[in-house]
Protein backbone atom coordinates (compact mmCIF):
# COMPACT_ATOMS: atom_id res chain seq x y z
CA UNK A 1 0.00 0.00 0.00
CA UNK A 2 1.16 3.63 -1.13
CA UNK A 3 0.46 6.38 1.80
CA UNK A 4 1.13 9.52 1.24
CA UNK A 5 0.73 12.20 3.98
CA UNK A 6 -0.07 15.82 2.89
CA UNK A 7 1.23 18.01 6.02
CA UNK A 8 -0.02 21.30 6.77
CA UNK A 9 1.97 24.43 7.18
CA UNK A 10 0.84 28.17 7.43
CA UNK A 11 3.71 31.38 6.48
CA UNK A 12 6.68 28.76 6.00
CA UNK A 13 5.21 27.32 10.01
CA UNK A 14 4.34 23.67 10.95
CA UNK A 15 0.83 23.36 11.83
CA UNK A 16 1.80 21.24 14.56
CA UNK A 17 -0.73 18.85 14.29
CA UNK A 18 0.89 17.41 11.06
CA UNK A 19 3.43 15.54 13.27
CA UNK A 20 0.31 13.76 14.83
CA UNK A 21 -0.80 12.30 11.33
CA UNK A 22 2.83 11.39 10.58
CA UNK A 23 2.86 9.77 13.85
CA UNK A 24 -0.67 7.85 12.29
CA UNK A 25 1.09 7.63 8.62
CA UNK A 26 4.23 5.99 10.04
CA UNK A 27 1.92 3.36 11.83
CA UNK A 28 -0.25 2.10 9.48
CA UNK A 29 2.62 2.01 6.93
CA UNK A 30 4.08 -0.13 9.79
CA UNK A 31 1.30 -2.12 9.96
CA UNK A 32 0.37 -3.00 6.54
CA UNK A 33 3.97 -2.95 5.13
CA UNK A 34 3.58 -0.18 2.59
CA UNK A 35 5.79 2.64 1.96
CA UNK A 36 5.11 6.30 3.30
CA UNK A 37 5.83 9.35 1.32
CA UNK A 38 5.10 12.53 3.19
CA UNK A 39 4.07 16.19 0.98
CA UNK A 40 4.49 19.65 1.80
CA UNK A 41 2.38 22.35 -0.26
CA UNK A 42 2.61 25.89 -0.73
CA UNK A 43 5.19 28.33 -1.55
CA UNK A 44 8.84 28.57 -0.65
CA UNK A 45 8.65 26.10 2.00
CA UNK A 46 11.87 23.89 0.65
CA UNK A 47 12.91 24.44 4.60
CA UNK A 48 10.14 22.61 5.50
CA UNK A 49 10.68 19.52 3.33
CA UNK A 50 13.74 18.98 4.82
CA UNK A 51 12.94 19.14 8.21
CA UNK A 52 10.23 16.39 7.00
CA UNK A 53 12.77 15.19 5.65
CA UNK A 54 14.27 13.98 8.76
CA UNK A 55 11.57 11.65 9.91
CA UNK A 56 11.18 8.03 8.77
CA UNK A 57 9.49 8.47 5.40
CA UNK A 58 10.41 7.19 2.20
CA UNK A 59 10.20 9.72 0.03
CA UNK A 60 9.25 13.76 0.38
CA UNK A 61 7.26 15.58 -2.00
CA UNK A 62 7.47 19.06 -2.41
CA UNK A 63 4.82 20.51 -3.92
CA UNK A 64 5.40 24.22 -4.91
CA UNK A 65 3.66 26.94 -7.12
CA UNK A 66 3.62 30.94 -6.80
CA UNK A 67 -0.34 30.26 -5.99
CA UNK A 68 0.04 28.25 -3.60
CA UNK A 69 1.38 30.75 -1.04
CA UNK A 70 -1.98 31.28 -0.31
CA UNK A 71 -4.25 28.49 0.78
CA UNK A 72 -7.69 28.49 -1.58
CA UNK A 73 -9.64 25.54 -1.98
CA UNK A 74 -9.40 25.53 -5.37
CA UNK A 75 -5.89 25.69 -5.61
CA UNK A 76 -4.88 22.92 -3.10
CA UNK A 77 -7.39 20.33 -4.67
CA UNK A 78 -6.17 21.23 -7.99
CA UNK A 79 -2.89 21.07 -7.06
CA UNK A 80 -3.19 17.37 -4.76
CA UNK A 81 -5.41 16.40 -7.73
CA UNK A 82 -2.83 15.87 -9.79
CA UNK A 83 -0.40 14.91 -6.96
CA UNK A 84 -2.63 11.64 -6.81
CA UNK A 85 -2.71 11.48 -10.57
CA UNK A 86 1.02 11.88 -10.35
CA UNK A 87 2.08 9.72 -7.56
CA UNK A 88 -0.99 6.81 -7.22
CA UNK A 89 -1.36 6.52 -3.96
CA UNK A 90 -4.18 4.53 -2.52
CA UNK A 91 -4.13 6.29 1.06
CA UNK A 92 -3.76 9.42 1.37
CA UNK A 93 -3.84 10.96 4.99
CA UNK A 94 -4.00 14.36 6.08
CA UNK A 95 -4.55 15.84 9.93
CA UNK A 96 -8.42 16.79 10.22
CA UNK A 97 -8.05 20.90 10.46
CA UNK A 98 -9.91 23.62 9.27
CA UNK A 99 -7.97 23.78 6.12
CA UNK A 100 -8.38 20.06 5.08
CA UNK A 101 -12.47 20.51 5.80
CA UNK A 102 -12.34 23.15 3.54
CA UNK A 103 -10.77 21.01 0.55
CA UNK A 104 -10.38 17.28 1.86
CA UNK A 105 -13.88 16.47 0.55
CA UNK A 106 -13.85 18.61 -2.89
CA UNK A 107 -10.29 16.83 -3.48
CA UNK A 108 -11.46 13.65 -3.19
CA UNK A 109 -15.30 14.05 -4.73
CA UNK A 110 -13.16 15.63 -7.82
CA UNK A 111 -11.39 11.69 -8.29
CA UNK A 112 -14.54 10.11 -7.68
CA UNK A 113 -13.93 8.83 -4.36
CA UNK A 114 -14.73 9.59 -0.53
CA UNK A 115 -13.40 10.40 2.52
CA UNK A 116 -13.42 8.85 6.10
CA UNK A 117 -13.15 12.47 7.81
CA UNK A 118 -12.43 13.40 12.08
CA UNK A 119 -10.91 9.88 12.72
CA UNK A 120 -9.73 9.58 16.05
CA UNK A 121 -7.50 5.90 14.94
CA UNK A 122 -7.39 3.19 13.55
CA UNK A 123 -7.28 -0.71 13.69
CA UNK A 124 -5.75 -3.23 11.35
CA UNK A 125 -7.74 -6.40 11.31
CA UNK A 126 -7.44 -8.87 9.23
CA UNK A 127 -5.86 -6.85 6.43
CA UNK A 128 -8.26 -4.30 6.58
CA UNK A 129 -8.09 -1.10 8.10
CA UNK A 130 -10.78 -0.13 10.21
CA UNK A 131 -11.43 3.68 10.94
CA UNK A 132 -12.94 5.05 14.30
CA UNK A 133 -15.17 8.26 14.46
CA UNK A 134 -16.86 9.76 16.29
CA UNK A 135 -20.93 10.13 16.09
CA UNK A 136 -23.86 11.52 18.11
CA UNK A 137 -21.38 14.70 19.40
CA UNK A 138 -19.13 11.91 20.54
CA UNK A 139 -21.55 9.90 22.46
CA UNK A 140 -21.19 7.34 20.34
CA UNK A 141 -18.29 5.77 18.13
CA UNK A 142 -18.43 4.25 14.95
CA UNK A 143 -16.33 1.57 12.74
CA UNK A 144 -15.89 2.71 8.88
CA UNK A 145 -14.29 0.88 6.38
CA UNK A 146 -13.66 2.02 2.79
CA UNK A 147 -15.53 0.23 0.10
CA UNK A 148 -14.15 0.46 -3.73
CA UNK A 149 -10.87 0.46 -5.24
CA UNK A 150 -8.34 3.56 -4.02
CA UNK A 151 -7.09 5.82 -3.60
CA UNK A 152 -9.00 6.63 -0.29
CA UNK A 153 -8.61 9.51 1.83
CA UNK A 154 -8.90 10.16 5.52
CA UNK A 155 -8.31 12.92 8.38
CA UNK A 156 -7.52 12.21 11.69
CA UNK A 157 -8.67 14.51 14.63
CA UNK A 158 -6.23 17.07 16.30
CA UNK A 159 -5.10 14.54 19.46
CA UNK A 160 -5.36 11.32 18.27
CA UNK A 161 -1.82 10.81 17.46
CA UNK A 162 1.35 11.97 19.85
CA UNK A 163 3.55 14.02 17.98
CA UNK A 164 6.25 13.04 20.04
CA UNK A 165 5.94 9.59 19.05
CA UNK A 166 7.23 10.44 15.42
CA UNK A 167 10.37 8.53 14.32
CA UNK A 168 13.41 10.00 12.55
CA UNK A 169 14.65 8.61 9.47
CA UNK A 170 17.34 5.27 10.18
CA UNK A 171 19.55 6.78 7.90
CA UNK A 172 19.90 10.09 8.71
CA UNK A 173 17.43 11.60 5.58
CA UNK A 174 14.72 10.64 3.26
CA UNK A 175 15.26 11.79 -0.41
CA UNK A 176 12.89 15.11 -1.21
CA UNK A 177 11.63 14.86 -4.64
CA UNK A 178 10.06 18.40 -6.19
CA UNK A 179 6.52 17.77 -8.05
CA UNK A 180 5.99 20.46 -10.66
CA UNK A 181 1.98 21.24 -10.80
CA UNK A 182 0.28 23.21 -13.27
CA UNK A 183 -1.60 25.92 -12.21
CA UNK A 184 -3.57 29.07 -13.95
CA UNK A 185 -4.74 32.23 -11.88
CA UNK A 186 -8.29 32.16 -13.36
CA UNK A 187 -8.86 28.71 -11.76
CA UNK A 188 -8.93 30.24 -8.63
CA UNK A 189 -11.77 31.57 -7.93
CA UNK A 190 -12.04 32.62 -4.01
CA UNK A 191 -10.30 35.18 -3.70
CA UNK A 192 -8.43 34.81 0.13
CA UNK A 193 -7.84 38.03 1.97
CA UNK A 194 -6.62 40.04 4.91
CA UNK A 195 -6.00 37.33 8.23
CA UNK A 196 -6.48 39.00 11.08
CA UNK A 197 -7.25 38.09 15.03
CA UNK A 198 -10.20 39.57 17.05
CA UNK A 199 -8.81 40.02 20.40
CA UNK A 200 -5.22 41.04 20.53
CA UNK A 201 -3.34 37.94 22.42
CA UNK A 202 -2.56 38.89 25.60
CA UNK A 203 -1.68 35.64 26.90
CA UNK A 204 -0.08 32.90 25.57
CA UNK A 205 -2.02 30.25 27.21
CA UNK A 206 -0.06 27.62 25.73
CA UNK A 207 2.72 28.54 28.15
CA UNK A 208 0.71 27.98 31.22
CA UNK A 209 1.80 25.48 33.52
CA UNK A 210 -1.88 25.33 35.12
CA UNK A 211 -4.95 25.96 33.79
CA UNK A 212 -8.40 26.79 35.48
CA UNK A 213 -10.86 26.39 32.80
CA UNK A 214 -14.63 27.49 33.12
CA UNK A 215 -17.48 26.70 30.99
CA UNK A 216 -21.32 27.64 31.07
CA UNK A 217 -21.83 26.23 34.67
CA UNK A 218 -19.73 29.16 36.05
CA UNK A 219 -23.07 30.74 35.50
CA UNK A 220 -22.59 34.93 35.44
CA UNK A 221 -19.67 36.48 34.51
CA UNK A 222 -19.61 37.73 38.51
CA UNK A 223 -17.93 34.37 38.96
CA UNK A 224 -15.16 34.56 37.25
CA UNK A 225 -12.84 36.52 39.78
CA UNK A 226 -13.20 32.83 41.79
CA UNK A 227 -11.72 31.35 39.43
CA UNK A 228 -8.94 33.59 38.49
CA UNK A 229 -8.16 33.52 42.10
CA UNK A 230 -7.92 29.46 42.28
CA UNK A 231 -5.72 30.42 39.07
CA UNK A 232 -3.43 32.69 40.56
CA UNK A 233 -2.88 30.10 43.51
CA UNK A 234 -2.16 27.32 41.76
CA UNK A 235 0.48 29.27 39.70
CA UNK A 236 -1.37 29.55 35.89
CA UNK A 237 -3.87 31.21 34.30
CA UNK A 238 -7.18 31.34 33.75
CA UNK A 239 -8.98 29.93 30.71
CA UNK A 240 -12.56 29.10 29.25
CA UNK A 241 -14.69 27.01 26.78
CA UNK A 242 -16.29 28.70 24.25
CA UNK A 243 -19.91 29.80 24.95
CA UNK A 244 -17.85 32.63 27.94
CA UNK A 245 -15.93 34.25 25.29
CA UNK A 246 -18.88 34.41 22.74
CA UNK A 247 -20.69 36.28 25.56
CA UNK A 248 -17.74 38.26 26.55
CA UNK A 249 -17.11 37.14 29.68
CA UNK A 250 -13.54 36.57 29.27
CA UNK A 251 -12.07 37.61 25.89
CA UNK A 252 -11.72 35.17 22.56
CA UNK A 253 -7.20 34.44 23.66
CA UNK A 254 -8.73 32.62 26.85
CA UNK A 255 -10.66 30.47 24.58
CA UNK A 256 -9.45 26.54 24.52
CA UNK A 257 -10.43 23.97 22.03
CA UNK A 258 -11.45 23.69 17.84
CA UNK A 259 -11.92 27.49 16.83
CA UNK A 260 -9.67 28.69 20.29
CA UNK A 261 -6.17 27.42 21.82
CA UNK A 262 -4.71 24.12 22.21
CA UNK A 263 -2.92 23.69 25.24
CA UNK A 264 -1.17 21.09 27.01
CA UNK A 265 -0.63 22.24 30.84
CA UNK A 266 0.78 19.97 33.66
CA UNK A 267 -2.80 20.67 35.10
CA UNK A 268 -6.04 21.42 33.33
CA UNK A 269 -8.98 22.00 35.78
CA UNK A 270 -12.77 22.09 34.33
CA UNK A 271 -15.03 23.79 36.07
CA UNK A 272 -18.63 23.53 34.81
CA UNK A 273 -17.36 22.60 31.39
CA UNK A 274 -19.41 19.95 29.90
CA UNK A 275 -16.79 18.55 27.09
CA UNK A 276 -18.29 18.87 24.08
CA UNK A 277 -15.53 17.20 21.41
CA UNK A 278 -14.86 20.99 20.15
CA UNK A 279 -13.45 21.75 23.40
CA UNK A 280 -11.95 18.78 24.11
CA UNK A 281 -9.91 18.48 21.13
CA UNK A 282 -8.27 21.65 22.89
CA UNK A 283 -7.13 20.47 26.32
CA UNK A 284 -7.00 17.02 26.23
CA UNK A 285 -3.40 16.72 25.98
CA UNK A 286 -3.43 17.96 29.21
CA UNK A 287 -0.83 15.68 31.83
CA UNK A 288 -3.51 15.69 34.52
CA UNK A 289 -7.02 16.68 34.08
CA UNK A 290 -9.89 17.23 37.06
CA UNK A 291 -13.28 18.48 36.14
CA UNK A 292 -15.66 19.49 38.72
CA UNK A 293 -19.23 19.61 37.22
CA UNK A 294 -23.35 18.61 38.62
CA UNK A 295 -23.49 16.09 35.70
CA UNK A 296 -22.00 12.89 36.42
CA UNK A 297 -22.59 11.91 32.80
CA UNK A 298 -20.98 15.37 31.27
CA UNK A 299 -18.28 13.93 28.76
CA UNK A 300 -15.53 15.99 30.69
CA UNK A 301 -15.25 12.68 33.17
CA UNK A 302 -14.49 11.08 29.75
CA UNK A 303 -10.79 12.45 29.96
CA UNK A 304 -10.56 13.23 33.28
CA UNK A 305 -8.05 11.62 35.94
CA UNK A 306 -9.90 13.38 38.88
CA UNK A 307 -13.75 13.96 39.20
CA UNK A 308 -15.67 15.70 41.72
CA UNK A 309 -19.62 15.08 41.05
CA UNK A 310 -20.93 18.81 43.11
CA UNK A 311 -21.89 22.04 42.77
CA UNK A 312 -18.67 24.29 42.26
CA UNK A 313 -19.95 26.97 44.17
CA UNK A 314 -19.07 25.18 47.02
CA UNK A 315 -15.99 23.58 45.69
CA UNK A 316 -14.12 26.14 44.21
CA UNK A 317 -14.09 28.09 47.66
CA UNK A 318 -12.95 24.69 49.63
CA UNK A 319 -9.78 24.73 47.41
CA UNK A 320 -9.14 28.49 47.56
CA UNK A 321 -9.26 27.96 51.10
CA UNK A 322 -7.19 24.36 51.41
CA UNK A 323 -4.70 26.21 49.21
CA UNK A 324 -4.09 29.15 51.55
CA UNK A 325 -3.84 27.39 54.39
CA UNK A 326 -1.17 25.38 53.05
CA UNK A 327 0.45 27.96 51.58
CA UNK A 328 0.25 30.19 54.95
CA UNK A 329 1.17 26.51 57.13
CA UNK B 1 -31.67 36.05 -4.67
CA UNK B 2 -32.55 32.47 -4.64
CA UNK B 3 -31.24 30.78 -1.55
CA UNK B 4 -31.33 27.38 -0.66
CA UNK B 5 -30.61 26.27 2.86
CA UNK B 6 -29.84 22.24 3.59
CA UNK B 7 -31.36 21.57 7.08
CA UNK B 8 -30.91 18.10 8.51
CA UNK B 9 -33.32 16.79 11.43
CA UNK B 10 -31.58 15.19 14.28
CA UNK B 11 -32.21 13.59 17.46
CA UNK B 12 -32.70 15.75 20.38
CA UNK B 13 -29.94 16.99 22.52
CA UNK B 14 -31.02 15.16 25.52
CA UNK B 15 -32.34 11.93 23.69
CA UNK B 16 -31.27 9.11 25.54
CA UNK B 17 -29.62 6.80 22.43
CA UNK B 18 -30.11 3.22 22.00
CA UNK B 19 -28.43 1.70 19.48
CA UNK B 20 -29.84 -0.67 17.23
CA UNK B 21 -28.43 -4.03 17.21
CA UNK B 22 -25.78 -4.95 14.55
CA UNK B 23 -26.75 -1.87 12.80
CA UNK B 24 -25.39 2.11 12.31
CA UNK B 25 -28.39 3.24 13.48
CA UNK B 26 -30.54 4.32 17.16
CA UNK B 27 -34.09 3.47 17.75
CA UNK B 28 -36.28 6.34 16.23
CA UNK B 29 -39.17 5.64 18.35
CA UNK B 30 -39.42 6.98 21.65
CA UNK B 31 -37.20 9.77 21.01
CA UNK B 32 -37.28 13.41 19.83
CA UNK B 33 -35.84 15.13 17.08
CA UNK B 34 -34.90 18.51 16.13
CA UNK B 35 -33.56 20.88 13.63
CA UNK B 36 -29.97 20.08 13.31
CA UNK B 37 -28.19 23.41 15.31
CA UNK B 38 -25.92 24.81 12.78
CA UNK B 39 -28.47 24.75 10.26
CA UNK B 40 -30.58 26.90 12.22
CA UNK B 41 -28.07 29.31 11.57
CA UNK B 42 -27.59 28.64 8.57
CA UNK B 43 -31.34 29.35 7.74
CA UNK B 44 -31.24 32.22 10.16
CA UNK B 45 -29.18 33.80 7.66
CA UNK B 46 -30.34 33.00 4.33
CA UNK B 47 -33.58 34.67 5.93
CA UNK B 48 -31.57 38.05 6.70
CA UNK B 49 -30.09 37.97 3.43
CA UNK B 50 -33.39 37.73 1.73
CA UNK B 51 -34.45 40.69 3.48
CA UNK B 52 -31.93 42.96 2.94
CA UNK B 53 -31.44 41.63 -0.79
CA UNK B 54 -34.87 40.73 -2.01
CA UNK B 55 -35.57 36.82 -3.12
CA UNK B 56 -36.70 33.34 -2.21
CA UNK B 57 -35.40 30.47 0.49
CA UNK B 58 -35.91 27.39 -0.17
CA UNK B 59 -35.29 25.20 2.40
CA UNK B 60 -34.39 21.21 1.53
CA UNK B 61 -34.29 18.19 4.06
CA UNK B 62 -32.87 14.74 3.33
CA UNK B 63 -35.12 12.06 5.75
CA UNK B 64 -37.80 10.08 6.52
CA UNK B 65 -41.14 11.04 6.92
CA UNK B 66 -39.93 12.85 10.37
CA UNK B 67 -38.07 15.26 8.57
CA UNK B 68 -41.01 17.38 7.18
CA UNK B 69 -41.30 18.98 10.36
CA UNK B 70 -38.05 20.42 10.27
CA UNK B 71 -39.02 21.93 6.85
CA UNK B 72 -42.29 22.82 8.61
CA UNK B 73 -40.19 24.79 11.29
CA UNK B 74 -38.34 26.28 8.41
CA UNK B 75 -42.20 27.97 6.79
CA UNK B 76 -42.89 28.93 9.65
CA UNK B 77 -39.90 31.00 10.46
CA UNK B 78 -40.36 32.45 6.85
CA UNK B 79 -38.57 30.20 4.24
CA UNK B 80 -41.24 30.02 0.93
CA UNK B 81 -41.09 26.50 0.46
CA UNK B 82 -39.47 23.24 0.92
CA UNK B 83 -38.22 19.96 -0.69
CA UNK B 84 -38.18 17.12 0.98
CA UNK B 85 -35.92 14.33 -0.23
CA UNK B 86 -37.67 11.13 1.17
CA UNK B 87 -35.13 8.16 1.97
CA UNK B 88 -36.10 6.44 5.36
CA UNK B 89 -32.88 4.56 5.19
CA UNK B 90 -30.93 7.91 4.64
CA UNK B 91 -28.56 6.82 7.58
CA UNK B 92 -26.85 4.19 5.10
CA UNK B 93 -25.66 6.53 2.33
CA UNK B 94 -21.96 7.64 2.55
CA UNK B 95 -21.83 11.52 2.61
CA UNK B 96 -20.54 11.56 -1.56
CA UNK B 97 -24.09 10.37 -2.24
CA UNK B 98 -26.15 12.46 -0.26
CA UNK B 99 -24.16 15.22 -1.59
CA UNK B 100 -25.48 13.70 -5.30
CA UNK B 101 -28.44 13.48 -4.05
CA UNK B 102 -28.88 16.93 -2.96
CA UNK B 103 -27.50 18.15 -5.93
CA UNK B 104 -29.89 15.84 -8.47
CA UNK B 105 -33.37 17.06 -6.40
CA UNK B 106 -32.12 20.56 -6.66
CA UNK B 107 -31.10 20.82 -10.38
CA UNK B 108 -33.81 22.11 -11.89
CA UNK B 109 -33.98 25.29 -9.42
CA UNK B 110 -31.92 27.94 -10.07
CA UNK B 111 -30.13 29.12 -6.98
CA UNK B 112 -27.56 31.84 -6.44
CA UNK B 113 -26.24 30.85 -3.36
CA UNK B 114 -26.62 27.58 -1.04
CA UNK B 115 -26.25 27.56 2.88
CA UNK B 116 -26.30 24.84 5.13
CA UNK B 117 -24.82 24.38 8.57
CA UNK B 118 -20.95 23.59 9.29
CA UNK B 119 -22.09 19.92 10.34
CA UNK B 120 -24.42 17.26 11.68
CA UNK B 121 -24.97 16.51 15.13
CA UNK B 122 -25.81 12.89 14.11
CA UNK B 123 -23.38 11.48 11.82
CA UNK B 124 -21.18 14.77 11.64
CA UNK B 125 -19.62 14.04 8.26
CA UNK B 126 -19.25 17.63 8.01
CA UNK B 127 -18.65 17.48 4.08
CA UNK B 128 -22.41 18.30 2.66
CA UNK B 129 -21.76 21.42 1.14
CA UNK B 130 -18.24 21.44 0.62
CA UNK B 131 -19.44 18.29 -1.90
CA UNK B 132 -22.61 20.12 -3.33
CA UNK B 133 -20.15 22.51 -3.84
CA UNK B 134 -18.31 20.43 -6.01
CA UNK B 135 -20.70 18.65 -7.74
CA UNK B 136 -22.53 21.82 -8.71
CA UNK B 137 -19.70 23.07 -10.25
CA UNK B 138 -19.53 25.96 -7.48
CA UNK B 139 -16.95 27.16 -5.65
CA UNK B 140 -17.23 27.13 -1.80
CA UNK B 141 -16.50 28.91 1.43
CA UNK B 142 -16.42 27.24 4.77
CA UNK B 143 -16.99 27.99 8.31
CA UNK B 144 -18.61 31.31 7.84
CA UNK B 145 -18.91 33.98 10.82
CA UNK B 146 -20.19 37.11 8.18
CA UNK B 147 -21.35 37.50 4.79
CA UNK B 148 -22.16 40.73 3.01
CA UNK B 149 -23.65 40.22 -0.29
CA UNK B 150 -23.58 42.10 -3.89
CA UNK B 151 -25.17 41.63 -7.01
CA UNK B 152 -22.10 38.96 -8.84
CA UNK B 153 -20.16 38.39 -5.18
CA UNK B 154 -20.31 37.27 -1.58
CA UNK B 155 -17.21 39.14 1.22
CA UNK B 156 -16.77 37.17 4.35
CA UNK B 157 -15.25 36.39 7.37
CA UNK B 158 -14.12 33.07 7.80
CA UNK B 159 -13.59 31.32 10.66
CA UNK B 160 -10.07 29.83 11.07
CA UNK B 161 -7.72 27.82 13.81
CA UNK B 162 -6.25 29.37 16.91
CA UNK B 163 -8.01 32.61 17.35
CA UNK B 164 -7.74 33.74 13.16
CA UNK B 165 -9.78 35.15 10.76
CA UNK B 166 -9.58 35.81 7.58
CA UNK B 167 -11.78 37.80 4.94
CA UNK B 168 -12.22 36.03 1.22
CA UNK B 169 -13.87 36.55 -1.94
CA UNK B 170 -16.25 34.26 -3.56
CA UNK B 171 -18.40 35.09 -7.31
CA UNK B 172 -21.82 33.35 -7.08
CA UNK B 173 -23.31 31.06 -7.23
CA UNK B 174 -21.33 29.20 -4.14
CA UNK B 175 -22.50 27.42 -1.57
CA UNK B 176 -21.11 28.27 2.30
CA UNK B 177 -20.88 26.38 5.43
CA UNK B 178 -21.83 28.59 8.69
CA UNK B 179 -20.32 28.63 11.82
CA UNK B 180 -23.01 28.49 14.80
CA UNK B 181 -23.01 31.94 16.23
CA UNK B 182 -22.77 33.66 14.09
CA UNK B 183 -26.45 35.22 14.43
CA UNK B 184 -29.15 34.92 17.14
CA UNK B 185 -31.85 32.42 15.48
CA UNK B 186 -35.60 33.93 15.46
CA UNK B 187 -38.54 32.03 16.90
CA UNK B 188 -41.66 31.37 14.36
CA UNK B 189 -43.89 33.65 14.91
CA UNK B 190 -47.85 32.74 15.70
CA UNK B 191 -48.34 34.73 12.29
CA UNK B 192 -45.36 32.57 10.67
CA UNK B 193 -47.32 29.24 11.45
CA UNK B 194 -49.90 29.70 10.27
CA UNK B 195 -48.67 31.22 6.97
CA UNK B 196 -46.63 28.16 6.80
CA UNK B 197 -49.50 26.18 6.19
CA UNK B 198 -50.25 27.55 2.84
CA UNK B 199 -46.95 26.79 2.12
CA UNK B 200 -45.50 24.08 -0.39
CA UNK B 201 -42.86 21.29 0.61
CA UNK B 202 -42.13 18.61 -2.68
CA UNK B 203 -41.78 15.46 -1.82
CA UNK B 204 -39.34 13.93 -4.12
CA UNK B 205 -37.95 10.04 -3.58
CA UNK B 206 -34.51 9.79 -3.27
CA UNK B 207 -34.98 6.18 -5.31
CA UNK B 208 -36.59 8.04 -8.34
CA UNK B 209 -33.57 10.39 -8.70
CA UNK B 210 -31.17 8.00 -10.39
CA UNK B 211 -28.40 9.17 -8.25
CA UNK B 212 -25.61 6.21 -8.49
CA UNK B 213 -24.49 5.08 -4.96
CA UNK B 214 -21.06 6.06 -4.35
CA UNK B 215 -20.20 3.29 -2.38
CA UNK B 216 -17.02 5.56 -0.99
CA UNK B 217 -17.16 3.94 2.96
CA UNK B 218 -19.26 2.09 5.44
CA UNK B 219 -20.23 2.75 8.74
CA UNK B 220 -20.47 -0.86 9.63
CA UNK B 221 -21.28 -0.61 13.31
CA UNK B 222 -21.96 2.19 16.29
CA UNK B 223 -21.27 1.77 19.75
CA UNK B 224 -20.30 3.25 23.34
CA UNK B 225 -16.99 4.27 23.12
CA UNK B 226 -14.53 2.93 25.98
CA UNK B 227 -13.36 5.71 27.97
CA UNK B 228 -10.29 7.22 26.74
CA UNK B 229 -9.38 7.33 31.25
CA UNK B 230 -10.04 5.62 34.32
CA UNK B 231 -11.62 8.60 36.10
CA UNK B 232 -11.32 8.61 40.29
CA UNK B 233 -14.01 10.49 41.48
CA UNK B 234 -13.60 12.11 44.51
CA UNK B 235 -16.84 12.31 47.28
CA UNK B 236 -17.17 13.41 50.55
CA UNK B 237 -18.34 17.11 51.66
CA UNK B 238 -16.85 19.97 49.41
CA UNK B 239 -14.27 20.54 52.40
CA UNK B 240 -13.07 16.96 52.27
CA UNK B 241 -13.31 16.63 48.52
CA UNK B 242 -11.77 20.09 48.18
CA UNK B 243 -8.65 18.82 50.69
CA UNK B 244 -8.60 15.26 48.87
CA UNK B 245 -7.57 16.83 45.09
CA UNK B 246 -5.54 18.94 46.71
CA UNK B 247 -3.66 16.24 48.47
CA UNK B 248 -4.08 14.35 44.62
CA UNK B 249 -2.77 16.30 42.23
CA UNK B 250 0.09 17.31 45.03
CA UNK B 251 1.29 13.70 45.60
CA UNK B 252 0.35 11.28 43.41
CA UNK B 253 0.05 13.83 39.96
CA UNK B 254 2.55 15.89 41.44
CA UNK B 255 0.92 18.64 39.42
CA UNK B 256 1.14 21.04 41.69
Amino acid sequence: MKILLITEQRGGQWNRISFETLVAAQQIAHDVAGTLTAAVIGSGVGALAEDLSRYQVDEVLLIEHNLLGEYTPDGFSLALRQVIENAQPDLLLLPHTYQVRDFAPKLAASVGKGMIGDAIGYRHDNGRLVFVRQMFQGRTAADVVFKGDPPWVASFQAGAFRADLARTHRSGRAPVEHLNVELKAEQIRTKPLELFREAKQAVDLTQAPVLVSVGRGIKAPENIPMAEKLAKLLGGEVSASRPICDEGWLPMDRQIGSSGQTVMPKLYLALGISGAIQHVVGMKGARTVAAINKDQNAPIFEVADYGIIGDLFEIVPALIEELEKSKTG
Amino acid sequence: MKIGVCIKQVPAKDAPLAIVDGSAWIRESDIGFETNEPDGFALEEALRLKERHGGEVVAISMGPERAKQTLKEALAKGAERGIHIFDPEFFKLDPLTSARSFAAAISSVHFDLILTGLQSEDQGFGQTGVLLAELLGWPHATIIMAIEASDTSLKLKRELEGGWFQRVEVPLPAVLTIQSGINKPRYATLKGIMAAKKKEIATVERASLGVADAGTQQVERIYVPQKAKKTEFITGSPKEAAAKLVEKLRHEARVI
